[in-house]
């Protein structure tokens, strides 16, 4: 293998070491967006299309919060308590390091993916014409997302108090206006138009294509190939902001 | 101090220095210093709180940001990419990863140096800890931790800030031990305190103060300059010479 290989290999697999010793995180991860699942399902018992449509975006609404969170925190933990320096003084590049990130968070979401995709498409009975692997992958896409904007959170943040603080400012908006409350084509200009311009947007769109279609269609790639791209932008201004040389 | 500036011209330094200043903000963290650090030696860097030790290591490993002159690292402009396989760099305070045993933290840094990690934990006498996690341990097995961190791979050039403050006497001895060792394979070290008696084990010494370098000599020459055997002492009278 490469020495960058080996890199990111190792970063990943420290990362998911730390994943190891904080079971409870994960379970938490895994758990709460089942949890969440099932309480939708109970809330609209007899109202199964709404169940449909709220109960999809969600699925692609997890990986963001749930990824956003831990790489916020990860990365803010890096920089505060000086490994980020450390690290920066031995060969590992900054690509590497946040190839490693990416491996080991993408692994995350393709589990809770996984996990959450089968119990509501399953036993809680949601209709989704598309396949449940593309779920997955739309899924893991977002993950990626969810990671570039914890990382660019990472930056402006200098404590845990105030990384969480960007959840609500940068997500929740986001929730309200991606489309999971009121249609985007409903909406007023002007907020449709800011909508357009949020990655989140695209993520629930391509829940709703593989909610009606069957087959992957080019509306659904085109969706996923939009939150790919703000989560490359993401990443690579989050980069950028990984500075080798401090004050 | 003018014939030790002389020297800065010797061939076989490790690190050198020309007119090197650091602003951190308003202030100068360092001054415009001038030295060599000769390779193959211990050198102490020494100073009080606050004097500007942890600021020249850093612009040494090429972390620090807003350095102006010459600094120069194993032959090299200090922060290029290639001196990242030589350097050894231990923090101030003991960064290795909390929520990792310290084992897993020894693996990870092996393998971003590409070297194996066997044998640094018993250097350390932390080889009964490994399967612990790194937040169970006390201050000063943290510390060794962070030491080992920076020790896997036998890096030519090892800046440690502060590796024996709040260790035992001891384990202190032990380490200056290792650090001799490290040197007689063909390590630099530059290690700093603020424990003026650790200035007995170097081979050399930098004196800072204020940013500025009040002095390099050996602690014989030191000694012998100041007239006094107590570091203390002799710092406040090198001090009050100038």
């Amino acid at each position: 293998m490469s020495p960058p290989l080996v890199r990111t290999l190792a970063t990943a697999r420290r990362v998911l070491a730390q994943l190891r010793h904080d079971p409870r995180t994960v379970a938490l991860m895994l758990l709460v967006p089942c949890v969440l699942e099932t309480l939708l399902r109970l809330i609209y018992a007899h109202r199964r299309a709404a169940f449909d449509q709220a109960g999809a975006p969600l699925l692609a609404i997890f990986p963001l919060m749930t990824v956003f969170l831990v790489t916020s925190i990860a990365l803010l933990r890096e920089r505060v308590s000086g490994t980020l320096e450390r690290l920066l003084t031995t060969p590992l590049a900054r690509l590497e390091l946040l190839g490693g990130y990416a491996l080991a968070f993408g692994l995350l979401a393709t589990a809770q993916a996984a996990i959450v995709s089968a119990l509501t498409l399953g036993p809680l009975g949601l209709h989704v014409r598309g396949s449940s692997a593309l779920v997955v992958v739309l899924a893991v896409c977002v993950a990626l997302l969810g990671m570039g904007l914890g990382l660019l959170a990472s930056a402006f943040a200098r404590s845990e108090f105030q990384v969480v603080q960007f959840l609500p400012a940068t997500i929740l908006p986001q929730l309200l206006l991606c489309g999971l409350l009121v249609a985007r084509q409903r909406m007023p200009a002007a907020l449709h138009a800011l909508s357009d311009a949020l990655p989140m947007s695209y993520a629930v769109d391509g829940m709703h294509h593989l909610t009606l279609q069957s087959a992957a269609g080019g509306a659904l790639w085109g969706d996923i190939a939009i939150v790919l791209a703000f989560a490359a932008g993401a990443l690579v201004l989050g980069a950028a902001t990984l500075r080798r040389r401090t004050e | 101090m003018e014939d030790r500036e002389a020297e800065g011209g010797a061939r076989d330094a490790a690190v050198r220095a020309r007119d090197l200043r650091v602003r951190r903000g308003r202030i100068d963290a360092l001054d415009g210093i001038s030295f060599a650090i000769d390779a193959g030696v211990i050198t102490g860097l020494l100073g009080p709180s606050g004097s500007g030790k942890s600021t020249l290591i850093r612009a040494i490993a090429g972390v620090q940001a807003g350095v102006a002159g010459r600094l120069e690292v194993l032959g090299r402009p200090a922060g290029v990419a290639s001196l990242r396989h030589e350097l050894g760099y231990m923090t101030q305070a003991p960064c290795v990863y909390e929520d990792l045993t310290v084992a897993e933290n020894l693996r990870y840094f092996a393998a971003l140096r590409g070297a194996p990690s066997a044998g640094v934990l018993e250097r350390v006498g932390l080889e009964g800890q490994a399967h612990q996690l790194v937040r169970n341990l006390s201050g000063g097995q943290r510390a060794r931790a962070s030491l080992a961190a920076a020790l896997v791979g036998a890096p030519r050039l090892l800046l440690l800030d502060e590796p024996t403050v709040g260790l035992d006497p001891l384990l202190r001895r032990d380490l200056w031990r290792l650090f001799r060792e490290l040197t007689g394979a063909g390590a630099t070290m530059l290690i700093s305190s603020h424990v003026l008696d650790e200035a007995s084990h170097c081979d050399d010494l930098l004196l800072l103060r204020d940013g500025s370098l009040i002095g390099q000599l050996t602690p014989a020459a030191l000694v012998a300059s100041t007239g006094t055997q107590d570091m203390d002492e002799a710092f406040v009278r090198l001090i009050e010479r100038r």
